[in-house]
């Protein structure tokens, strides 16, 4: 008879209902509950720094370039061992949408996200990061990578010499 | 009987103490319902003002009555400002029958707990959940909103659809208790409520109250999903907070009703009468809240379909076999005085 099933599938749905009413709510009380977030949660962005301690990020733009709201902008330099570095580095974070698609791109692990949710401001323009508020002292999550050392250019040390490197072959020499 | 001071005072202590009662237990209800219904969804519900969130319905009517009172410009200013209280006041009115205790002894004066025992409370109850819906119907044509006036449509053909099996589901009441009289039908039911004799009847009148106070799956007239907030879309501030208590002050009410018709309204072992009928009404409170956790709201041709070809002579046939069934008894019964 279908009107016992219906009344089955009514009964079922209190018994369910208040089999819920008696569980613990899943509500986490965010002012005063704060949940860890895991360590690759994509929150503030941050530039690293070598293990060497010299500024990973080498201004290339691929960034900026990747970024889908165009939230990041920079001005390239060079020292003058040829070594390039960012002028300026500006992160807006009121545009920004912590997708993480600047730090995929980044090809020297600069630029990497933080779990650090609380980015909260009064002021817009507060939200607008300049390099000197981006830039840390440690590796973040990489923390024995240095760019230059695998590049293989001639910057930081002759070529030939960089980790995971072989000598430059001297063609006239390479004979089958 | 002589209107002494003293029946004057005790009336008057008898009012006050209702309408403190009722207008409080409706704010909690609010409160309780936010909280149930919270705890069905896995959530906590409001918790923030004053301890474990008690004080949320003071905050609430602080911000009701600091609203704006916005009044379209279209509307019918009079008929506007009058559905509210339309909606709100019938429902206070019907526990003027209601016994909530048994009668009390106060200054060598047999003191009924009950407003007005009239030889017909459950007709005046009866005209007066027909009188409510004109609040709903008013609200809804004074809106001159399109949703508002779909959801006052709406609201009467509920009313059609429902009341005539509520009414008819109250009428073996009647005849078990030979009486209109709510306090003689609490009395009828002394030793045994009249659930236990009509359960089908109780039934049919728990989802006709369901309609009655057009909570979830009957809240066709509000339908927030479809029409906004149905009927009582133009509303804000206080106005809105009249039809939205004048919806708790209803569940509060029916729930009451339902208790002295099938449940045997205040009589209860061991607790105080008053204890019993707070506790069966809050039951009913709570069920109403529970039920709209887990339904999901029926179609407008659904209730109309569920009201005339289930209910309805479902409750004409409840009629015959207990017309029957205490004709074959004879004058037996028990419980007729």
């Amino acid at each position: 008879m279908p009107i016992l099933s219906d009344i089955k599938a009514i009964l079922g749905g209190f018994r369910i209902t208040l089999a819920h009413m008696l569980r613990r709510p899943v509500t986490i009380q965010y002012p005063e509950e704060k949940r860890t977030p895991y360590p690759r949660y994509r929150a503030r962005i941050v530039l690293t720094r070598d293990p060497d301690g010299g500024e990973r990020c080498v201004a290339c733009y691929l960034c900026s370039a990747a970024c889908p709201v165009d939230c990041i902008s920079m001005q390239a330099a060079e020292r003058k061992d040829g070594r390039r570095y960012a002028a300026w580095f500006r992160i807006n974070f009121s545009r920004c949408i912590f997708c993480g698609l600047c730090a995929e791109a980044c090809p020297t692990l600069a630029i990497q996200m933080t779990p650090d949710y609380e980015i909260c401001k009064r002021d817009i323009m507060d939200l607008v990061y300049e390099k000197e508020d981006l830039l840390i002292d440690g590796c973040g999550k990489d923390d024995s990578y240095n760019f230059y050392r695998h590049a293989g250019i001639a910057v930081t040390q002759p070529r030939g010499e960089g980790v995971e490197e072989k000598p430059p072959v001297d063609a006239r020499s390479l004979m089958p | 009987m002589t209107a002494s001071t003293v029946d004057i005072a005790l009336f008057a202590a008898k009012l006050g103490m209702i309408f403190f009662v009722i207008l409080t237990l409706a704010a909690y209800l609010v409160f309780a319902e936010r909280k149930v219904l919270a705890w069905i969804q896995d959530r906590k519900g409001p918790n923030r003002v004053g301890p474990l969130g008690l004080l949320q319905p003071l905050a609430d009517l602080i911000k009701l009555l600091t609203k704006e009172d916005f009044c379209p410009i279209a509307a019918d200013k009079w008929l506007f400002y009058l559905a509210p209280a339309m909606a709100a006041i019938p429902a206070i009115l019907t526990f003027a029958v209601i016994p909530f205790g048994a009668p009390v002894t106060i200054a060598g004066r047999r003191v009924p707990m009950l407003v007005a025992d009239l030889n017909v409370g459950l007709l005046f109850f009866l005209a007066l959940s027909s009188i409510a819906v004109y609040g709903v119907a008013i609200g809804g044509w004074a809106s001159n909103s399109k949703y508002s006036l779909l959801g006052g449509i709406r609201g009467l053909a509920q009313l059609i659809s429902y009341e005539l099996s509520m009414g008819l589901s109250l009428v073996p009441v009647v005849m078990l208790a030979r009486s209109f009289s709510l306090a003689d039908i609490v009395a009828a039911q002394a030793t045994i409520p009249f659930v236990v004799y009509q359960p089908l009847a109780f039934l049919i009148f728990l989802i006709s109250i369901t309609a009655e106070c057009k909570r979830i799956p009957f809240d066709i007239p509000e339908a927030e999903g479809e029409l906004v907030a149905g009927f009582h879309t133009e509303y804000s501030g206080m106005r809105f907070g009249l039809f939205f208590v004048g919806e708790y002050i209803n569940i509060i009410v029916l729930g009451g009703l339902a208790t002295t018709f099938f449940l045997g309204g205040w009589h209860g072992p061991f607790l105080a009468p008053v204890i019993w009928f707070s506790l069966k009404t809050l039951a009913f409170a709570f069920f109403f809240i529970w039920m709209r956790g887990t339904l999901p709201r029926l179609r407008y041709d659904q209730l109309m379909h569920l009201g005339w070809k289930v209910l309805t002579p479902l409750a004409l046939a409840n009629i015959l076999v207990t017309g029957w069934w205490l004709a074959l008894r004879g004058d037996m019964m028990p419980l007729s005085r």
